[in-house]
């Protein structure tokens, strides 16, 4: 049997990404990691995801809010989601 | 309440672009409720601008350079302090330090207090002695060494990859690439501070530092960590940020508590990408960053002022994340007549 690695995306939506608890968001969209002192300004989408992650949301629910929201198709949220979590994971956001 | 009046001597008036400690020191000392301060400068430099700071430096005296001895520094404080009753002085070059160690106990027989490292411990934590004192203390430490010639240099530079930071004895640090820019790098920070020159391994990373306080009896009564945001080509931080991080505090703490730290002190650290830190550099006297401590909630200056009258100081245990510090220049306007006052008299 060929594996297409399907089930282990399926898996994968359904983990929660941790966020660094002492991360600091702010409204309009200023982050601020107190552990190395590195900021980002969040575009509102970025906001809207990250605030989404703290409170615990999965990326496929995050994914089905935000295609009831945007009128932007499931593969695109996706991709852009997997970036999102990439970067927050490289800027040391995320807890490993 | 009533404020205790004291008189407070600071050197470190070299307000620069590689500026001393002096003036944020001073700046600390003046915020505290519990004092009524006079400050004197002492100054090594007409152009230091802290000497015309007059709201922040009442009078100012100049002392003899640290090559000149220590013997013809107590005579000239000998004289400041028949005129100015000093309580306290707080030196801030690591330069002078040798001198004002050494004259502790002859200050401290005319009624002058300072709060001080022993020679030891000075010693200890020199740049050069630096590997070994990371090894003692099981301190991550670049490889490095000293050197005192071109060919000492030429022969440990065979054994270590480029770029290498070659290093003052005293200050400054640059990083070299080649073998030719080493040598120059040599030549000057001989010529500037005396040899030996030290060379040192190149760990890529975040610069971080840590300010602490330690009372002689191996308590951590102050520390704040910080990162450097702006950094000039002299490597100095031009802005800054408090941040929260636990393993800065415990190094500042177990270097604190394993080598009973008397005073200021300034950790300077890399966090590798490997996430580990290694010790640069223990400078013996609080940072010219100090003001960023004040303004996070540590009033280090105070505190070492207190320490040093005897008076009980309980240890800080929080301190603002998040908070920075942005350096700025600025033209002060001043009279040829204070300059020349300064010059022909030797006090302003």
């Amino acid at each position: 049997m060929v594996r297409d690695g399907s089930d282990e995306k399926s898996k994968l939506k359904q983990v929660i990404m941790l966020i660094k608890g002492n991360i600091a968001i702010s409204e309009n969209g200023f982050v601020f990691n107190p552990s190395t002192g590195d900021s980002f300004t969040l575009n509102n989408t970025g906001k809207e995801v990250l605030l989404l992650i703290k409170e615990g949301k999965n990326a496929s629910q995050i994914t089905d809010l935000l295609i009831a929201k945007y009128d932007v198709d499931k593969m695109t949220i996706e991709r852009y989601l997997d970036d999102f979590m990439n970067d927050l994971s490289a800027n040391n956001l995320s807890e490993e | 309440m009533i404020r205790q009046k004291v008189t407070v001597a600071v050197t470190g008036l070299n307000n620069i672009d590689s500026p001393g400690p002096g003036i944020p020191v001073i700046r600390g000392i003046r915020e505290s409720k519990d004092f009524d301060v006079r400050i004197i400068g002492l100054a090594y430099e007409h152009l230091e601008p802290g000497i015309y700071m007059r709201d922040l430096v009442d009078k100012t005296y100049m002392i003899p350079y640290p090559a000149e001895g220590k013997d013809a520094l107590f005579k000239r404080l000998l004289e400041i302090h028949s005129i100015e009753k000093l309580d306290v002085i707080i030196p801030n070059f690591d330069a002078e330090l040798f001198s004002f160690i050494k004259l502790e106990k002859q200050l401290a027989g005319i009624g002058i207090k300072t709060y001080l490292p022993t020679l030891e411990q000075f010693e200890e934590r020199n740049k050069s002695n630096l590997p070994a004192y990371g090894e003692k203390y099981g301190i991550n430490v670049p490889a490095g060494t000293e050197v005192f010639s071109i060919s000492d240099l030429d022969n440990t530079l065979k054994s270590m990859n480029y770029p290498v930071m070659i290093k003052g004895k005293y200050y400054d640090a640059y990083p070299a690439y080649s073998l030719e820019q080493a040598v120059s790098y040599f030549t000057k920070m001989s010529s500037k501070w005396g040899l030996p020159v030290i060379v040192q391994e190149h760990i890529k990373g975040t610069e971080v530092n840590v300010i602490a306080l330690g009372d002689g009896e191996g308590n951590l009564i102050a520390a704040v960590p910080m990162r450097k945001q702006y950094i000039t080509d002299k490597g100095k931080a031009w802005g800054g940020i408090t941040i929260e991080d636990h393993s800065m505090l415990n190094l500042a703490k177990q270097i604190i508590s394993q080598t009973k730290w008397k005073g200021g002190m300034e950790l300077e650290l890399i966090r590798a990408s490997d996430n580990k830190l290694y010790l640069l550099e223990i400078n013996p006297r609080i940072p010219a960053w100090v003001y960023l401590a004040v303004g996070a909630g540590q009033n280090i200056p105070e505190a070492l002022l207190k320490l040093t009258l005897g008076l009980d100081v309980k240890p800080f245990t929080s301190y603002d994340v998040g908070k920075m510090f942005i350096r700025y220049s600025y033209d002060m306007i001043v009279d040829l007549e204070l300059f020349s006052r300064l010059a022909t008299t030797g006090e302003l």
